[in-house]
């Protein structure tokens, strides 16, 4: 058991303390133990790792330096082996990064590892076959800092995520966990903190962009003995998971993100609401809170001083409305997750009707590194109205898929084609999602565009949660929109008429067009209702439900117009639009296609010219992918 | 009803009863509470349902309204093995449909049924689980992860996990009917056997 810190001194003390202990070990392994690693097997490479370097007794581990007081290696040879949070280069998991080197090696093996441990660990040489091949020039990329994926960001909120092992407090503090708080707790007002943040101009980064400052002084200001601090961790955008990657690699980032607003504020409560779909982010948080109640950072007069503060974890049921702030305090107090009108905003009326913030994962990891750097260095990076960094989720049809961190005002074309490496599929770029069924699709024209909240708003698009998701010209941008509005339909919480009506009534329209019986009306219609709900809808899920369909309409209207005057889906999509058939001259009659058609609508003799019956035929594509000789074509 | 079902139902409530507890029988702690019966039960009982609501003094209405309200939730028993597609934006550009299509055809499901009669499995489609770098994702139990799915390779993890469910003597039975060109020989037919084309 660690002793209780009681000031700022005892936080300095654990730092150095930890930072010994690691420096006992002359190299180490993190594994990524995020949850797209986790999936491609990262654990067995980690107990592998730790089993061959305990057997050969070079295995370093934090307890053993603390108890032996620094004397475990004396000869400096120990080698750590941890597991950590999320890389980002979720792509070519399973990765192990080789710290002091910076070396990383993907899509890591269980066989490959006693490779590691004899040539890198060991020897301190570089595995070549298991480093990142960079495919245009067919190079193999050492360093992580040097692969094109990584060398345009840059790291603040994920500084930490991949280089420490989340569930080990005091690599946290060794990182410099915990000394911003200590620092606002040792020299600072209430005061003091919302003037820094007020002057470092951090925005909410859950959507909308509002001064995180600003809101804070709201709360500041409500005359309340009780009042509550809740971290926003219901990201239910999809496409998105830069939140779940920073609670599953950094917990103790937003612990200390959260107690700084709370300290703000004046509150003695917090909560983190944590989609149900995120249990590995539940544990570590679970397990980070427990370690900090330990260390005395959370509790009752923290750090010798009178602030006192304790946070209790909420899971969430599923509800993407949820991610609205006034339901989610309906969530917390146990009730159906639906909007309030503001105001009252909860700063002044929130959870159990006390003065409540409600801030976003990023916008509270953010916190710690600006109270220890200043509002300055903060504004070095970003933009004028929009400083500082941001997460994106990079996903869909891109090569490098994963989570990147760059500054804001990033031009969109170089995180698609430079960080991203382009289309995976080797076919045309077509569109970006950006901000999940909040957000719009922009097109190859508006790729220029650089992502800050002004820019973004004035193309019809907006930050949103940050996923990013590139189609090709393999998707059909109606049938996008038609899939955002079901998207959107489904998780209407049905309170007001706008969104509950008009988002039905878009997805028939929609739902009309991609089944090839929309008229010229039909898009006017289309864009009418629209225009209604963003206007007239109650929250924040509603007002901006119609913005897939507006960009689409805008950006890519004559694939509407194809729908709708030629009955054709351009990108070969839209089920009903299509007809399969089979080249006679082509087919070999392998009976491939007849095997694998679900339906068996495919007929024809063996090393015969074989059939499709258009009536029974689903047109799930199947018999295309099997067919060796591209004999089956849709039209 | 019989003795047996008397101790049954006592059972039932007895659990529930310490979830509720558990819980300071809090109406804040309403939807960890369902949670935790939902995990025991894999589904919420209609009668649990109303114990719960005179548990914590409030009407029946607001824990139906809750328990129908969270996609978690579900007033249909699931099946042991639950396998969600994700269909997140990611994985729907990623042709996530066509997995969702495997699993129902493969599963005996059409679109009105999610689970199996024998109660075996339940399949259900999830707005994004956020591991968008891996697309198309699809998940077993949530303990089992598989990425960057085909419906190749798809196909055999249902295989196994059906023929292992089925092992494990559920009520369910054993079926024949496996479509797979190379075990019945016929694509190796083909050609002499030289044309075997792999599949």
């Amino acid at each position: 058991m660690p002793g209780m810190l009681k000031s700022r001194k005892d936080v300095e003390r654990v730092r150095e303390k930890a930072e010994k202990g690691l420096n006992q070990q002359k190299v180490r392994a993190m594994v990524c133990a995020g949850t797209g690693c986790l999936a491609n097997g990262s654990l067995k490479v980690y107990e592998k790792l730790r089993e061959l370097v305990s057997e050969k007794g070079l295995l370093v581990d934090l307890d053993m330096t603390e108890d032996a007081c620094g004397e475990a290696h004396p000869n400096g040879n120990g080698i750590g082996i941890a597991k950590s949070g999320c890389h980002g280069f979720c792509q070519m998991g399973p990765l192990v990064r080789i710290e002091p080197q910076g070396i990383l090696y993907v899509s890591v093996k269980p066989e490959d590892v006693e490779e590691i441990v004899e040539e890198t660990l060991i020897k301190g040489k570089a595995v070549t076959r298991l480093l990142y091949q960079d495919s245009p020039s067919g190079t193999a990329v050492k360093t992580e800092d040097s692969i094109p994926f990584y060398k345009r960001q840059h790291r603040v909120v994920l500084a930490n995520c991949g280089r420490i092992n989340p569930e080990d407090i005091r690599e946290a503090i060794a990182m410099g966990g915990y000394h911003a708080i200590a620092k606002a707790l040792d020299e600072m007002t209430p005061d003091q903190v919302i003037q820094l943040i007020n002057a470092s101009g951090l925005r909410g980064r859950g959507g909308a962009g509002f001064p995180t400052g600003r809101k804070w002084g709201f709360a500041q200001a409500a005359k309340s003995v009780k009042k509550y601090v809740i971290c926003n961790g219901d990201e239910g955008d999809p496409g998105a998971f830069m939140d779940r990657s920073v609670m599953e690699g950094d917990p103790h980032k937003v612990i200390e993100g959260l107690m700084i607003a709370a300290f703000a504020i004046g509150a003695d409560e917090g909560f983190i609401y944590v989609r149900a779909e995120y249990p590995v982010a539940v544990t570590r948080l679970k397990k980070a809170i427990k370690e900090a109640r330990e260390y005395g950072l959370l509790g009752r007069n923290i750090l010798g001083s009178d602030f006192s503060f304790d946070i209790t974890i909420k899971e969430g049921a599923g509800a993407f409305v949820c991610g609205e702030e006034t339901a989610l305090i309906s969530s917390i107090e146990g009730r159906r997750g639906m909007p309030n009108p503001r105001p009252p905003y909860p700063a002044a009326k929130g959870l159990f009707g006390k003065p409540t913030i409600i801030n976003n994962v990023e916008t509270l990891s953010n916190l710690p590194s600006i109270i220890l750097n200043g509002p300055a260095w903060f504004k070095s990076h970003g933009t004028e109205t929009s400083p500082g960094t941001k997460t994106f989720a990079l996903a869909g049809q891109v090569v490098n898929t994963g989570l990147v961190e760059v500054p804001m005002g990033f031009p969109l074309r170089d995180l698609v084609f430079e960080v991203g490496g382009g289309t995976r599929t080797g076919r045309e770029f077509k569109a970006v999602q950006i901000g999940g069924p909040s957000g719009g699709c922009l097109a190859k024209d508006q790729l220029d565009v650089a992502l800050d909240y002004e820019s973004l708003r004035k193309v019809g698009a907006m930050v949103g949660s940050g996923g990013i998701v590139v189609m090709d010209e393999d998707t059909c941008m109606v049938e996008v929109a038609r899939f955002f509005m079901q998207f959107a339909q489904n998780e209407s919480c049905g309170k007001c008429v706008p969104c509950r009506e008009g988002t039905k009534q878009m997805l028939a329209l929609l739902t009309k067009i991609t089944n090839g019986e929309g008229t010229e009306e039909d898009l006017e219609l289309l864009e009418e209702v629209a225009l209604a709900v963003k206007d007239g809808a109650l929250c924040g899920l509603g007002k901006t439900a119609p913005n897939p369909v507006l960009t689409t309409l805008k950006y890519f209207r004559s694939e509407y117009e194809a729908h709708v005057l030629e009955k054709r889906c351009p990108a070969g999509v839209c089920q009903a639009l299509k007809a399969y058939s089979i080249n006679p001259d082509k087919c070999r009659g392998c009976t491939l296609c007849a095997k694998a058609c679900p339906v068996g609508a495919i007929s024809g003799e063996r090393k015969k010219p074989h059939n499709i019956d258009q009536a029974k035929c689903i047109k799930c594509n199947t018999c295309v992918e099997k067919c060796r000789f591209g004999a089956i074509s849709k039209e | 009803m019989g003795k047996e079902m008397e101790q049954m139902f006592q059972r039932k409530f007895d659990k529930v009863n310490s979830i509720v507890d558990k819980h300071d029988r809090k109406v804040s702690n309403l939807i960890a509470i369902l949670q935790e019966i939902q995990a025991e039960y894999r589904y919420l009982p209609e009668e649990v349902l109303t114990y719960v609501a005179t548990a914590l003094g409030i009407p029946r209405a607001t824990v139906y309204g809750v328990a129908t309200f969270y996609t978690q939730f579900s007033m249909k028993p699931k099946g042991k093995y639950i396998i969600k597609v994700c269909d997140g934006t990611a994985c729907h550009v990623r042709h996530s449909e066509k997995l969702r299509y495997l699993v129902r055809e493969k599963l005996g499901l059409d679109d009105s049924k999610d689970t199996t009669d024998d109660l075996g499995f339940t399949i259900e489609t999830v707005s994004c689980i956020g591991a968008c770098g891996l697309a198309p994702v699809v998940t077993v139990n949530d303990d089992d992860v598989y990425g960057q799915m085909t419906p190749e390779a798809l196909t055999i993890i249902l295989d196994q996990l059906i023929s292992k469910e089925r092992s494990e003597g559920s009520t369910g039975k054993a079926e024949n009917g496996d479509e797979c060109p190379a075990r019945n020989g016929q694509a190796h037919e083909l050609d002499g056997g030289k044309g075997c084309l792999g599949c």
